[in-house]
């Protein structure tokens, strides 16, 4: 049994790689590299995976959002992507490596019974990017 | 080839376990527990697995699986209070999670046949929070 949940943050960033000229990066990144950055309103979908207990739950609810709240939504809402987040440094601020972060923050002090088995951030509605945890 | 379905109903339930305290029904259900319950709008996603006949295109009628819906889910649990007019919930918690799998139980023998299959059941109690369940695995 999979539980999927969906929390919403917004944040602002720039995509830009000291990797490439200016030139380049305006020509890679378009409107995303701006000098100045802009913001999207992020939705995050966590998945979970696991028998169902003896509850009836595969995960408590409460723990599991208190566990996102803290681990990623504190550290993402209302902040800029480059500038506010340390383990974002050196890399591109794009959703995919954003993704790859909140995993990485999340597996790190994950306390639930139930496996992280999805990561799912849509930069806009348009825009969605998947991290499948093995 | 996949095909999906969707249906929705709305329903009460309280998830609470009448041998426990009030207090850890509220740690386990949080304010799912409130003890004269509440309601929501929920949203089904049935997706069988298949290939289409070779005649009619089709994996599966969908009129005909639009009925199995309507009367294994919809009829039966629209604009009801689960845990009272709902069997198993009687003595099931209804929880996202055990709907999931009674829905499944109550449709999979009616959809499985030659080269169909049900592949999964997507039951969302709130736009922001949906289990799926592929049968026992």
């Amino acid at each position: 049994m999979r539980l999927t949940s969906r929390y919403r943050f917004s944040a602002s960033h720039r995509l830009d790689t000291p990797a490439l000229s200016p030139e380049e990066n305006r020509k890679l990144y378009g409107k995303c590299n701006y000098p100045h950055g802009h913001g999207h309103d992020y939705v995050l979908e966590i998945t979970v995976e696991g028998p169902v207990d003896e509850n009836g739950q595969v995960v408590n609810r409460e723990a599991m959002d208190a566990l996102v709240r803290e681990r990623v939504l504190a550290r993402v809402d209302h902040k800029n992507l480059n500038a506010d987040i340390p383990e974002m440094a050196g890399s591109v601020a794009t959703t995919e490596n954003l993704a790859t972060l909140v995993h990485r923050a999340l597996a790190g002090s994950w306390t639930l019974p139930a496996r992280l088995a999805g990561v799912r951030i849509s930069e806009t509605a348009r825009n969605t990017f998947e991290l499948e945890v093995a | 080839m996949f095909l999906t379905r969707k249906a929705e109903f709305s329903a009460s339930h309280v998830c609470a376990n009448p041998a426990w305290s009030a207090d850890r029904n509220q740690a386990v259900y949080g304010n799912n527990a409130n003890s004269n319950g509440h309601g929501h709008n929920y949203v089904l996603e049935v997706t069988l697995a298949g290939n289409p006949d070779p005649v009619t295109g089709m994996v599966f009628d969908l009129r005909e699986l639009k009925e199995i819906l309507n009367r294994e889910v919809v009829d039966p649990m629209d604009h009801r209070f689960l845990n009272k007019e709902v069997p198993p919930f009687d003595r099931t918690i209804p929880t996202t999670e055990n709907l999931a799998v009674e829905i499944w139980k109550r449709i999979e023998p009616q959809i499985r046949r030659d080269g169909v299959r049900l592949h999964n059941v997507r039951l969302y109690e709130t736009g922001d929070l949906y289990v799926d369940y592929g049968g026992e695995r």
